[in-house]
C-alpha cells in the first residue's frame, strides 16, 4: 500500500509531533516522571492505544521498521489495525520480528528477545498514575510525587498480602525509577518487570485519555517495590510452551475444548514461531 | 505548707447587671505540716469558696496563696496541675469520674498520675477500698451507679491514695456510718502523723474535735455576711 | 522548659471576615489544651492554622522539633511540614471518614504512617498494627476488615490508632467525640485520657462540648468572634468564669 498524500507523515501535523517530542524529551530527562501533554483526538477509541499511537507517530521516521504487538501477539485486531494505520499514513516498513524492528508499539508485554541499543519500545498506558488506586485527588498525587511520599504505594501491596497471603498484584506492578519516581509500567505482567531496568532500548509510555507521557532512557535503574519479608518475584505459569517447548517465556493459557482441556503457549508469537522454525517442539505441537 | 496572705474574692455576674459580690476579704492564714485546721462559720460564710480558692479552682482577686512555697494566684495552669498532682490533694463532696471506668482504676489514678506502676497503684487502691468497706464485687464496676455513701467512700479512697503533703477535705465524714466514719478519721490521723498539712470543713463536731488542732471562723473574712455568696456557690457547683 | 508549641499572634481573615485574630499561647510537653466556643467562633480555623492545613495571614507557630529545636512551621518548607504531620503530629478528625482510608483494611490504615516513614517489613508492620488495635480496644480479628464494616466509635478509635502509631508528640483533635453516642463518647474519652497519660502526649482539642474538655483538658481557651476571651486552668474557667461570654456559655449547659 502506498502512503496517502492526504495525510501528513504519520498522520499527526508537525506542530503536534513537535509538542509530543518535547514531552518525550522531558520524560527522558526525568525518568519516571509523568509529563502532561495535549493529547489529540485519534481515529480510534480511547483504550485502543491512542497514547501509544501518538508517541509512535512522533518518533517514527521514514527509515524506521515498525512492529506492533498486543499482549505479545502481532496478529490480533488491535496490533494489525495500528500497524496498517502507520503503513498507510507514514509508509514505513513493518515487521513482526523483534530484532529487525526499530520502533515497537506494545500493549501489555515486553518482547522475549532482549531489546538492543537503537530500538524504541512504545507502551500503551491506560492509567499512568500508580497512586490513583488509593488516592483519587490528582492535586494530592502530584504533591506526593514531588515530595517523594510513597508510603501509600506500599499500603496497596500490604493490602494484597493481608488479603491473599502474598503480593497478588500480577500486572501493572509498581516500580521505582532511579530511586526517585514511582511509576506504573502499564499493565505488563510482573514477569516482564525485570526487563524494564538496565534496558539498552529507549522505553516510552503514552497515555492518551489521561494525557501523560513518561519514559525510561536506556540503562535506567528500575526496582520493583516489595517488602523485606515478601520480596518481589517475577512469576509465570509453571509450564513449558505447548508449541515451542520454551521454559523461559511468559505463557497464555488457552482453553481448547468444552471439556476443560487447556494448553499453555508463548504470549510472544514472534518468539514462539522463531523457536518452532528452529526445530523446537512442545507437547501440544501438531 | 499552706500559707494565705491578704486574699480576697469577688464574683462579678456579667449577665446579671454586672453585679459585684464580695465574698471574702483579706484572708490570711497559715497551716503547717502535721497540722489539721478546721474552717468554721455559718452556712454561706465562704468556707467552700475559700477551700476552692486554695485548690486553684476559684480565682483570687488579690493576695497570695502559697502551697509548698508556690503562689497559686500567680501560677500557670501547668504549675497548678503539677501542685495538684504531687502536693495538694482535695476530697470534695462530689465524685466526678469518667463514666464506665472501673472503681479500682478511679482510685488508682492519682498514683498512676505521679508515675506509680499499674500493679502497685492497683494494690494500694485495693487496700483502701477494702479498708473503706467497699465490697470487692463492686471494684470492677463504675462508681457512677453507686449509692451516695459508696460514692463518698470511693472519693475518699481516691483522695488518700497518694500521700499528699497538703490536703483539703470538704465534709469527709458526711453521710458515713459509724464504722466508716472511724476509718476516715484514722486515715486523717495517719496523714497528719506522716506530716500532711490539712484544712477541712467538718460539720461533724465530734470529728472536728478529734482530728483538728485549731479552728478558723471564716465569717470574720466575710464582708457583711450576705447570703448571696451561697447562691453563687450553688450556681457554680451545678456546673461542676 | 521549652514550650512544645508556641503560637504568636495568629490571624486569619476570610476577606473582610475575621477567622481568628491575634491568638497567642504556649503549650508545654504533656499539656492538654481545650479550645471551646460556639460555631463560627474561629476555633477550627485556629486549629487548622496550627496544624498546617491553613496558612495564617500573620503570626507564627513555633514547634520544638526533635532534630532542629524550635522552628516556625508557617514558614518552613512544605515537605518539612508534611513530614512533621506524619511523624511528630497527629490530627484526629471529627468524621472518621476524613481521617481514614475507607477502602483499606484496618491494618493497612494503621500501617500507612509506618510505611510512610520507611517501614518495609510486612510482618513487623502487621504486628504493630495488631498491637495498636488492641490498645484502642479493637479485636485483633478485625485487622483485615475495612473500616466501612466498623461502628462509628470503632472507626474513631481506629483513626486514633492510625494517628498514634508513629509516636507523635502533639495531637490535634477536632471534635473527636462529635457525632458519637454518649456511651461511646465516654469510652473514647477514657481511652484518650489513658493514651495521653501513658504516652506523655500534648494535645489541642477543639470542641463545643464542655464536658469533654472538663475530662480531658488541663487548660482551656474560650473563643468568641475570632478572639480569645478567656484562658486558664480548665476547672477554674468553668467553675469561676471571669468573662461575660464564658459565664453565659457555662450557664447555658443543660443539667442532667
Amino acid at each position: 500500500m502506498t502512503p496517502s498524500s492526504e495525510y501528513n507523515f504519520a498522520y499527526l501535523d508537525e506542530q503536534t509531533k513537535r509538542m509530543i517530542r518535547r514531552a518525550i524529551l522531558k520524560g527522558l530527562a526525568i525518568p519516571g516522571y509523568q509529563v502532561p501533554f495535549a493529547s489529540r483526538e485519534m481515529p480510534m477509541p480511547y483504550g485502543w492505544g491512542t497514547g501509544g499511537v501518538q508517541v509512535s507517530a512522533a518518533v517514527l521516521t521514514p527509515d524506521d521498521r515498525f512492529k506492533v504487538i498486543d499482549q505479545g501477539a502481532d496478529d490480533t485486531t488491535n496490533a494489525v489495525s495500528i500497524r496498517t494505520f502507520f503503513e498507510r499514513t507514514a509508509g514505513v516498513a513493518t515487521t513482526t520480528a523483534t530484532p529487525e524492528a526499530t520502533v515497537i508499539q506494545t500493549r501489555h508485554r515486553i518482547p522475549e528477545v532482549p531489546l538492543t541499543e537503537g530500538q524504541i519500545l512504545v507502551y500503551q498506558v491506560p492509567i499512568p498514575e500508580p497512586l490513583r488506586f488509593l488516592e483519587p485527588r490528582e492535586s494530592e498525587t502530584r504533591k506526593m510525587h514531588s515530595l517523594e511520599e510513597y508510603g501509600l504505594m506500599h499500603v496497596k501491596l500490604y493490602e494484597d498480602i493481608s488479603r491473599h497471603g502474598h503480593i497478588a498484584t500480577s500486572y501493572a506492578y509498581p516500580v521505582k525509577v532511579e530511586a526517585r519516581y514511582v511509576m506504573d509500567p502499564s499493565p505488563i505482567p510482573k514477569f516482564d518487570n525485570p526487563k524494564l531496568g538496565d534496558c539498552p532500548a529507549i522505553q516510552l509510555f503514552g497515555a492518551g485519555r489521561e494525557q501523560r507521557i513518561y519514559a525510561l532512557p536506556p540503562y535506567t535503574k528500575v526496582v520493583s517495590l516489595d517488602f523485606e519479608d515478601h520480596p518481589f518475584e517475577a512469576t509465570k505459569a509453571d509450564h513449558p510452551c505447548g508449541l515451542c517447548g520454551a521454559n523461559d517465556s511468559y505463557l497464555d493459557e488457552v482453553i481448547v475444548d468444552d471439556a476443560g482441556g487447556r494448553m499453555f503457549v508463548c504470549s510472544d508469537t514472534d518468539y514462539c514461531e522463531g523457536r518452532q522454525s528452529d526445530g523446537h517442539r512442545g507437547k501440544d505441537a501438531a | 505548707m499552706i500559707d494565705l496572705s491578704n486574699v480576697s474574692k469577688t464574683f462579678t455576674l456579667h449577665n446579671q447587671g454586672s453585679a459585684v459580690i464580695e465574698v471574702l476579704n483579706d484572708v490570711s492564714l497559715t497551716v503547717s505540716s502535721g497540722e489539721c485546721v478546721a474552717l468554721t462559720g455559718a452556712s454561706g460564710a465562704g468556707k467552700s469558696t475559700l477551700m476552692r480558692m486554695i485548690y486553684g479552682n476559684y480565682r483570687a482577686q488579690s493576695g497570695a496563696i502559697r502551697v509548698g512555697g508556690v503562689d497559686l494566684v500567680q501560677s500557670e495552669p501547668r504549675e497548678i496541675i503539677q501542685i495538684r498532682r504531687e502536693v495538694l490533694g482535695y476530697v470534695s463532696q462530689f465524685l466526678r469520674v469518667v463514666p464506665r471506668v472501673p472503681t479500682l482504676d478511679v482510685v488508682a489514678e492519682p498514683l498512676r498520675a505521679v508515675g506509680v506502676g499499674s500493679d502497685e497503684a492497683r494494690t494500694r487502691a485495693k487496700e483502701l477500698l477494702a479498708q473503706l468497706n467497699i465490697p470487692e464485687r463492686l471494684w470492677s464496676l463504675s462508681p457512677t451507679t453507686f449509692s451516695g455513701g459508696e460514692q463518698q467512700r470511693v472519693n475518699i479512697a481516691r483522695g488518700f491514695a497518694h500521700p499528699y503533703p497538703a490536703m483539703l477535705l470538704d465534709e469527709p465524714t458526711a453521710s458515713l456510718d459509724a464504722a466508716n466514719r472511724e476509718v476516715v478519721l484514722s486515715l486523717i490521723e495517719e496523714a497528719k502523723a506522716r506530716g500532711a498539712a490539712i484544712i477541712g470543713i467538718f460539720h461533724d463536731e465530734a470529728a472536728r474535735t478529734r482530728v483538728c488542732d485549731r479552728e478558723i471562723d471564716v465569717s470574720r473574712f466575710t464582708p457583711g455576711m450576705s447570703s448571696s455568696s451561697e447562691a453563687i456557690g450553688q450556681y457554680n457547683e451545678s456546673a461542676a | 522548659m521549652t514550650p512544645l508549641l508556641s503560637v504568636h499572634d495568629i490571624t486569619k481573615r476570610y476577606g473582610a471576615h475575621i477567622g481568628c485574630a491575634d491568638v497567642s499561647f504556649d503549650l508545654y510537653p504533656g499539656e492538654v489544651m481545650g479550645i471551646v466556643g460556639e460555631s463560627g467562633s474561629g476555633k477550627s480555623t485556629l486549629l487548622n492554622c496550627m496544624a498546617g492545613h491553613l496558612r495564617p495571614d500573620a503570626g507564627s507557630v513555633v514547634f520544638d522539633t526533635r532534630g532542629h529545636g524550635p522552628r516556625d512551621t508557617v514558614t518552613m518548607s512544605e515537605p518539612e511540614r508534611r513530614m512533621l504531620s506524619r511523624t511528630d503530629w497527629a490530627f484526629v478528625h471529627q468524621h472518621a471518614r476524613d481521617g481514614l482510608r475507607m477502602g483499606v483494611s484496618a491494618g493497612g490504615n494503621v500501617g500507612e504512617r509506618l510505611m510512610a516513614v520507611g517501614a518495609r517489613h510486612y510482618g513487623e508492620i502487621r504486628s504493630k498494627a495488631v498491637d495498636w488495635l488492641d490498645r484502642v480496644e479493637i479485636d485483633a480479628g478485625r485487622v483485615d476488615d475495612r473500616p466501612t464494616t466498623f461502628s462509628g466509635g470503632m472507626q474513631q478509635r481506629l483513626q486514633i490508632a492510625r494517628n498514634l502509631v508513629t509516636g507523635p508528640r502533639l495531637v490535634f483533635m477536632d471534635e473527636p467525640t462529635g457525632g458519637l453516642d454518649v456511651s461511646v463518647q465516654a469510652r473514647l474519652l477514657d481511652l484518650l485520657r489513658g493514651l495521653v497519660r501513658d504516652m506523655g502526649l500534648s494535645a489541642i482539642i477543639v470542641t463545643h462540648d464542655l464536658a469533654v474538655v472538663r475530662l480531658l483538658a488541663d487548660r482551656l481557651m474560650v473563643m468568641k468572634d475570632g478572639h480569645v476571651v478567656e484562658n486558664g486552668l480548665t476547672d477554674q474557667v468553668l467553675d469561676d468564669p471571669q468573662h461575660a461570654y464564658t459565664q453565659l456559655l457555662v450557664s447555658s449547659v443543660l443539667q442532667v
